[in-house]
């Protein structure tokens, strides 16, 4: 019975996060501040419906039904895969977004821009070498 | 040979995981173990250079377990604070955004991805790019104390805060 109450507790916890995520979505200014709200918050929403799934899955077990324990282990499998592409996902946008030229809004500093920019100068540089040669 | 043996131990206990509960010698069927075992093995041929690059330090299982450890405390601590954080910010709405740059003095590729993946889900950090010379992470950071600046670097400990020790004793 008191099983029913975490379950319950745990989807609460999980959808007020991942509500939370999706408020961030709309209300931050530019795509990086935006990636903060949709990484953080829903990978940790996810944990907690996850955790609520594997306490079903056990509770069945308990029961005596032996698709509980795979639905447990396959809910386990899910979490570890949304732990690691979540962020890797974030990152390879962000540095997308980055790449072409999408500036952070009222940035105080900008340390990537002037790496940027030295790659740029650098190519250039190479670059009139080379059609100097070739002349 | 030890990195082909290593990658088909790793995929068939996958795929042995990932068939749970299909039998009845002990929990698989007989097919299933079967044809795990031929896939595993044509997988870990595939792919064992590319799996398992030059060092093995990643057998010792002590290092699994500072790995689990890390995992389940100052990296879940971390996350949550980070949602709270988040939270806070997208009621009041305070901001002070900045890309900076971290030279965190990892040398192996798992343990710069293991603190890049880190820094994403604790508070208010997200990595957005990496020098690969040099290991120096670039870090979109969305409250950042001026003070803290010392022309483009950052010092590790304001924004990775414990865990870049814990993960040079995972993979370093």
């Amino acid at each position: 019975m008191w099983f029913d109450y975490l379950i319950y507790i745990l989807l609460a916890i999980g959808v007020f996060f991942n509500i939370l995520g999706g408020f961030g979505l709309l209300r931050f200014p530019d795509v990086y501040t935006r990636l903060h709200a949709g990484t953080k918050c829903t990978t940790f929403g996810s944990i907690f419906i996850t955790g609520s799934v594997i306490i079903l899955g056990l509770k069945m077990w308990y029961l005596g039904s032996t698709d509980g324990s795979i639905l447990a282990i396959h809910t386990a499998g899910a979490l570890v895969a949304i732990l690691l592409t979540n962020p890797t996902g974030a990152h390879a946008i962000a540095r997308a977004a980055h790449k072409s030229g999408v500036k952070p809004v009222g940035a105080v500093v900008d340390s990537l821009q002037t790496k940027s920019l030295k790659h740029n100068v650098n190519k250039k540089i190479i670059e009139t070498k080379k059609m100097e040669e070739e002349k | 040979m030890i990195a082909f043996i290593i990658t088909t131990i790793l995929c068939f206990i996958t795929y042995l995981i990932l068939t749970t509960g299909s039998g009845t010698v002990g929990l698989w069927s007989i097919e299933e173990i079967l044809l795990g075992l031929i896939l595993s093995l044509i997988a870990g041929f595939v792919t064992r250079n590319v799996f398992i690059k030059k060092d093995l330090r990643m057998l010792n299982p002590i290092r699994w377990l500072i790995f689990v450890g890390y995992v389940v405390g100052p990296f879940f601590i971390g996350m949550a604070k980070a949602n709270f954080d988040v939270a806070y910010r997208v009621i009041t709405g305070k901001i002070n955004p900045g890309i900076v740059k971290i030279s965190p003095n990892l040398k192996t590729d798992l343990g710069i991805t293991l603190l890049a993946n880190s820094i994403t889900l604790t508070p208010g950090t997200l990595s957005v790019d990496i020098d690969e010379e040099t290991n120096d992470l670039y870090i979109h950071w969305i409250n950042v104390k001026e003070n803290t600046l010392k022309g483009d670097f950052v010092d590790c400990k304001y924004i990775c805060g414990s865990f870049d020790k814990w993960i040079r004793r995972i993979a370093e």
